[in-house]
């Protein structure tokens, strides 16, 4: 089963244990400046949103990298960046319409997230279950149950 | 390991910014945070400084573990003389620069001198310079904070700045980060007004590679994680209720202090409580409460995000302060509201916007009012003095006295003293309700026998975060104790302050420790720190710590007389509640409590005791 992160902002507290999470997986530092994963802190709505990649199926990343080197993870449907072959050209910081890919000035390759081999840091970091690794077709399973148990199933009254 | 072993110093009279290595023996003797900085400051100061003056230093300090993924590894702390105190000052922030100074490749910030004309720092990295800072001089720290970020074009900065208080030094100004945290008290925010500094802005993306043993520390932190998890405080009441959770507690105790301590239990504690930041408000039907929020690496998110109810007559014409903001946190809500009779929720969080906006203490300031309206009540201010009609329980003249107070305008101006001075001024020392000048918090030692030592003892005037008895009398952690005997009390009151010495050093949040005990900060401690850091060790640092701020302290000119509570407390008895008709037994207290500390019945360490920890 191919699984995906699945991400509910209304648990979330800020805590950037994931931003550390993800950090320390890739460059081996506790260094959020380095996450794969960003939390936005919208402070006068009172909202903290985490925000990574999606893992297209159809990747405008992969499409718009000249060297392929942006590769399909069969085993995790992940979108990961080759560095050996990335020129850092920044064609697909361009192309990805959410922002998820990028630049890392000091290494001259893309980053992105790779969903850590298929056992993402950042959701076993996450003290709230804000972030999960969940079945990639039913994502939408929390909010199904949330509205089926708002339904009326009442029986008739015996 | 642990630590980055890079201080910067900066110079503001020269104007310079000279990076030095740490000093390692200091740090095996100290661990960090506050027990560093504090060496550092004691072994560079004139202790009878001027707070105010150039010749005072500041020191803005992480800790070892800040920065890192141990829980709550997010703290700084801000060492200086007190201008509110003339002791030494330690007032710990969390929110996200702290962690953000470490990733920078720093592990303290010792500011000295003074500025010509108001500067910020900027640090980006290794690179360290003083800016300019005309153009945000008289600015908020909300303004400031975002002045900045724009004019870098980088939002990820963060940024720690004083408001109008600090820049007219206010004594009870703080120092505000991330919007709403603040190293708030004991005047921090007045020394750096005081050396025309106005912010420190840093980005750091070098991020912690120093842990001694990475899979130890990450497996210990993991396991410390779950310790909070678990328990009912840390993973459940702080979380949903804040420390909100205490106002109806603290109430049913007969130790909420109100109306400048004049009672122990407040008739609209349940009003300004956590219970009705959750209920929907009539006027619009929403909650006060919008969501909780975390420092950097807490998983307990005790933090309060409230969004104030737009039709109050404080805000209506005011949109600027309808957006979600922080707040309201207990100690602030008791010294708005109880400390002054204000049963208002929506007006306490008014002043304490205004707190967080313009740099104050929302403790000192709230008990500063309290001390003012006693001073109306008895006829003693008039209403011309103060400019409003200042009667105990007025929501009207909270807010106009904070808005006085963070302009400096008319009597704003005097409660900017702090209720210590202007209690003296008007002729009745005796009606501040403060220790070594600061006033005291959110429990009364009429009913909490314990805090009435933790309070006269403390080394930086009144506070509850140097020695929380209050764990042990009320909450029984880690054992409980009876809250209305003064027995046993010297014992446990210098055991939490040891203790707490060292969560501060950590760069850990001491509301760790209503879950933690040290042996669950050990572990983690050991694996990112280079050396041995065993119990005993952690414990002695603790101790060490507590020692050296007295000998500070004693040095600066502060003797035994000042370990004490005003005349209220020892012989007023409580009106209500369990502890009616008790005072507080500091006096039975105090000496046993200077013997078990290893003191001279004077209050001074004795030669062994300084041998045996070596001072």
């Amino acid at each position: 089963m191919q699984k995906s992160l699945h991400i509910d902002p209304a648990k979330c507290t800020g805590c950037l244990q994931c931003e550390m999470a993800c950090s320390y997986e890739h460059t081996g530092t506790i260094n959020p400046s380095k996450s794969r994963i960003k939390v936005f802190d919208f402070e006068h709505e009172g909202r903290k949103v985490p925000y990574t990649c999606t893992q297209c199926a159809d990747a405008w990343c992969m499409n718009a990298c000249p060297v392929d080197a942006i590769v399909v993870d069969l085993a995790t449907g992940a979108k990961v960046v080759r560095e050996a072959t990335c020129v850092g050209c920044k064609v697909c910081t361009i192309a990805c319409p959410f922002g998820t890919v990028n630049y890392m000035a000091d290494v001259g390759k893309v980053q992105k997230c790779d969903l850590c081999g298929g056992d993402p840091e950042c959701a076993k970091a996450c003290p709230t279950a804000a972030i999960t690794y969940v079945d990639a077709d039913w994502t939408g399973l929390d909010r199904m149950r949330a509205w089926a148990a708002k339904a009326s199933t009442a029986a008739v009254a015996a | 390991m642990g630590w980055n072993r890079k201080v910067l110093r900066v110079n503001l009279t020269a104007g310079t910014c000279t990076p030095e290595p740490l000093n390692m023996a200091w740090a095996n003797d100290y661990l960090g945070s506050r027990g560093l900085a504090s060496k550092y400051l004691v072994s560079e100061i004139d202790p009878k400084v001027d707070p105010l003056s150039p010749d005072n230093k500041l020191i803005m300090a992480t800790g070892p573990l800040t920065g890192t993924m141990a829980s709550t590894g997010g703290r700084y702390t801000v060492v200086t003389k007190g201008a509110l105190t003339n002791a030494i000052a330690c007032s710990n922030s969390g929110g996200f620069f702290g962690a953000e100074m470490k990733f920078a490749g720093w592990d303290m910030i010792i500011f000295e001198g003074k500025s010509p004309k108001p500067v910020y720092l900027y640090v980006e990295n290794d690179k360290a310079e003083l800016r300019d800072a005309a153009h945000l001089w008289g600015k908020t720290c909300w303004q400031t904070e975002e002045m900045i970020k724009t004019s870098h074009q980088d939002p990820l900065i963060r940024v720690s700045s004083i408001g109008g208080a600090g820049e007219n030094q206010v004594l009870f100004a703080c120092i505000v980060n991330d919007l709403h945290r603040a190293a708030g008290r004991s005047g921090v925010g007045a020394v750096m007004g005081s050396k025309n500094l106005k912010a420190v802005a840093i980005r750091g993306t070098q991020g912690v590679s120093g842990i001694k043993d990475f899979p130890a520390f990450l497996a210990a932190a993991t396991a410390a994680k779950k310790v909070l998890a678990d328990n009912a405080v840390t993973g459940q009441g702080l979380p949903k209720y804040g420390t909100q959770v205490l106002m109806n507690v603290i109430n049913e105790m007969g130790a909420l202090p109100t109306r400048n301590h004049r009672d122990v239990q407040f008739e609209e504690a349940g009003r300004i409580s956590a219970e009705a930041m959750h209920e929907k408000r009539p006027t619009d039907g929403k909650t006060h409460l919008v969501t909780n929020a975390a420092c950097f690496g807490c998983t307990i998110a005790c933090g309060r995000i409230s969004r104030i109810d737009e039709s109050h007559f404080s805000v209506k014409n005011s949109p600027q302060y309808w957006g979600a903001s922080g707040g309201l946190e207990y100690e602030a809500a008791w010294a708005l509201g109880a400390a002054n009779g204000v049963g208002d929720l929506e007006a306490l969080q008014y002043a304490n916007l205004l707190c967080n906006e313009h740099g104050m203490d929302p403790i000192s300031f709230g008990a500063t009012v309290g001390a003012a309206m006693e001073l109306y009540d008895l006829g003693i201010l008039s209403r011309e003095q103060i400019g409003v009609d200042a009667k105990f329980g007025s929501a009207e003249a909270l807010c106009q006295l904070v808005e006085m107070t963070a302009s400096g305008e008319g009597f704003g101006k005097e409660l900017g003293m702090g209720s210590a001075r202007l209690c003296a001024k008007y002729g009745r020392p005796e009606l501040s309700m403060s220790v070594k000048g600061q006033e005291f918090p959110a429990y009364d030692s009429r009913g909490i026998q314990g805090m009435g030592l933790a309070y006269a003892t403390s080394n930086r005037g009144a506070c509850h975060l140097r020695g929380y008895t209050v764990a042990s009398e009320v909450l029984g952690i880690p054992v409980k104790t009876d809250p209305l005997v003064t027995d046993g009390k010297p014992e446990l009151v210098k055991a939490f302050q040891d203790a707490t010495g060292v969560f501060d050093s950590a760069g850990i949040c001491i509301f760790t420790s209503f879950a933690w005990t040290l042996a669950d900060v050990q572990p983690q401690v050991q694996a990112a720190c280079e050396g041995d850091w065993s119990m005993d060790k952690l414990n002695d640092v603790g101790e060490r710590i507590w020692n050296m701020e007295r000998q500070f302290n004693l040095a600066a000119g502060l003797s035994a007389k000042d370990d004490d509570l005003p005349p209220r407390l020892k012989t007023e008895p409580a009106k209500t509640g369990p502890a009616k008709g008790l005072v507080n037994g500091l006096d039975k207290m105090k000496p046993e409590y200077y013997k078990v500390r290893g003191w001279t019945p004077d209050g001074v360490p004795e030669k062994a005791t300084l041998e045996r920890l070596g001072l």
